[in-house]
């Protein structure tokens, strides 16, 4: 069967139909919310799980300054101050989009196409689709490393200063979920890569918990501006710290993360448009 | 019979090279893992030069070697733990149960054949990137290489038989999706892949080399890098084989109670 892509002329998109995919996807969400809730040891013992994982990460990094003082430069404070901000963007970002990275086994498997032929936006269904809320255990340890760290921090807190840190944030989960759906998106044409993903969410996530000194400089080139990650926290933080930022970039550039990431969604968004169009259903 | 489970281990060999593209996927990911894995640890050896015992060749060859190895021992998933908790929740089980193979035997046959090719699929290349932009430190004795590798058998071997134990954990639990993300956890943890276990501090250090998660990569790690030679290496060796009997007999005893538990419905 070929799929009949979804709102096939782009006429058809109204205002409506983004406030129509919010409405899908809490629905959605609900329903899983309430299916996590029969099984609730388990539930319990994979938040937990969730939480333990990212502790034991960071723990990594103590046990590391367990030898040193400061790594790249950078005091533990300091280093736990990236580590919140990356790990509470990411966090959000996964609780919110997570379950993209499975989209490729529902093209393998031919489950798309039950999607589809409801009348509800697929990306709110893919994003929603067994969704996990044990996901909330990244963002709470993320959250209680940002909350030490701020308060062992040496930041001169200007206004600007105060109001860029939820900026970051918010900005920060939202170039992530760009790259979820990409990553979604990507899994239309190869579904078996879909673990390529994991090397930017997941790998970009450990990238920005170390300071950018730390890596070679095109590789930070790359993060910059090729996958704009370094907007997540690096650019931002380095600011917020009162530290040079080691591509020498002017000034203003740190607080250019919401236009970022507005484009990111925006290319994102197109992505998932073409993949949907390109979709033929498995035996086609 | 051992024709029979030598046929499983082929066939596990050949299931999951099937799939080539995901082993694409997963080298690329496994190579910027382990190039951002890099720089943070050059970044710490660059002021403490000889942490754990370590150069920074060695140092970077760990790196490289654990991420050779995290598919092979199937440290963050794909093993045949979740298929196996599937078929208890399914009841298939039941049918496995019936066969005349033993369900121990049979997943361990299929386990060594999918990580047979995860250590060649997945496991050469990203050391080989590793290698062209580090210099690592691999050694160029063929003994080493050998002992290496029985190491890495054996280390596959404990790594099955503790996510044995795991996915017996369905019998149990039903949804056991917690349990096995907390092996993860605990798995990455302790076999040293976050940070070698020599640059533990104090008893902390002392207990991850004890425990089994140790065989699955600080102890090939080190008889790879000439840490422990010799005497020391074949103790190595009996270390990770004493966990192997040790695990494998614990699961069989799990088995057998639950296999007394199984109740399929109609009867």
């Amino acid at each position: 069967m070929e799929a009949e892509p979804r709102g096939g002329a782009a006429g058809e998109r109204t205002p409506g139909t983004v406030a129509e995919s919010v409405r899908a996807y809490r629905l959605v969400v609900r329903m899983w919310m309430r299916s996590t809730m029969s099984y609730r040891a388990s539930f319990v013992m994979t938040a937990f799980g969730n939480f333990a994982a990212t502790a034991l990460d960071f723990l990594t990094i103590v046990l590391m300054f367990s030898h040193v003082e400061a790594l790249g430069g950078f005091s533990l404070p300091e280093v736990a101050f990236l580590y919140g901000t990356a790990s509470t963007s990411f966090g959000l970002a996964d609780l919110l989009m997570g379950s993209m990275d499975r989209l490729g086994e529902r093209v393998r498997d031919g489950t798309l196409d039950t999607l589809m032929l409801r009348p509800v936006p697929v990306l709110a269904q893919v994003a929603a689709d067994r969704f996990a809320l044990r996901r909330l255990g990244r963002v709470v340890q993320g959250l209680l490393v940002l909350g030490w760290a701020l308060w062992r921090v040496d930041v001169h807190w200007t206004v600007l200063n105060v109001a860029l840190l939820p900026v970051t944030l918010v900005v920060g989960a939202a170039i992530f979920c760009a790259v979820y759906v990409a990553g979604g998106a990507f899994q239309f044409w190869a579904g078996d890569a879909a673990q390529v993903q994991n090397s930017v969410t997941y790998g970009g996530a450990t990238l920005l918990q170390y300071p950018p000194g730390v890596f070679a400089r095109d590789l930070v080139r790359g993060v910059t501006f090729v996958v704009p990650l370094a907007f997540v926290n690096w650019l931002p933080a380095l600011r917020m710290l009162g530290r040079p930022d080691p591509l020498g970039l002017p000034g203003w550039v740190d607080f250019a993360g919401a236009p970022v990431a507005l484009v990111c969604c925006a290319l994102s968004g197109l992505l998932w448009r073409a993949g949907v169009r390109s979709y033929r259903s498995t035996g086609s | 019979m051992g024709g029979f489970y030598g046929a499983v281990v082929v066939r596990g060999f050949r299931r999951y090279a099937t799939y080539r593209v995901a082993t694409a996927a997963g080298v690329f990911t496994n190579t910027v893992f382990g190039l951002i894995i890099s720089y943070s640890y050059i970044a710490l050896w660059d002021q403490r030069p000889h942490l754990g015992g370590y150069t920074e060749a060695q140092a970077l060859t760990y790196v490289w070697v654990g991420q050779g190895l995290l598919a092979a021992m199937a440290q963050m998933g794909g093993g045949f733990e979740t298929e196996m908790m599937g078929r208890i929740n399914s009841g298939a089980i039941a049918v496995d149960l019936y066969r005349p193979a033993d369900l121990q035997g049979w997943w361990l046959a299929a386990d060594l054949g999918r990580a047979g090719f995860q250590l060649l699929g997945r496991g050469v290349l990203p050391i080989a990137c590793g290698a062209l932009v580090f210099d690592l430190a691999l050694p160029a004795s063929p003994l080493t290489w050998l002992l290496f590798a029985l190491a890495v058998a054996l280390g596959t071997v404990v790594s099955f038989a503790i996510r044995f134990l795991v996915g017996l954990s369905a019998f149990w639990l039903l949804d056991g999706a917690g349990v096995v993300q907390v092996s993860w956890i605990v798995g990455l943890f302790f076999s040293g892949m976050l940070l070698p276990l020599n640059a533990f501090p104090g008893a902390l250090g002392d207990v991850a080399q004890a425990l089994p998660w140790s065989a699955m990569l600080q102890v090939p790690a080190d008889v790879l890098l000439g840490q422990r030679q010799g005497a020391d290496a074949l103790l190595a060796l009996a270390f990770e084989a004493g966990w192997a009997v040790a695990l494998l007999g614990a699961g069989r005893l799990l088995q057998g109670l639950a296999t007394r538990r199984v109740v399929v419905h109609g009867g």
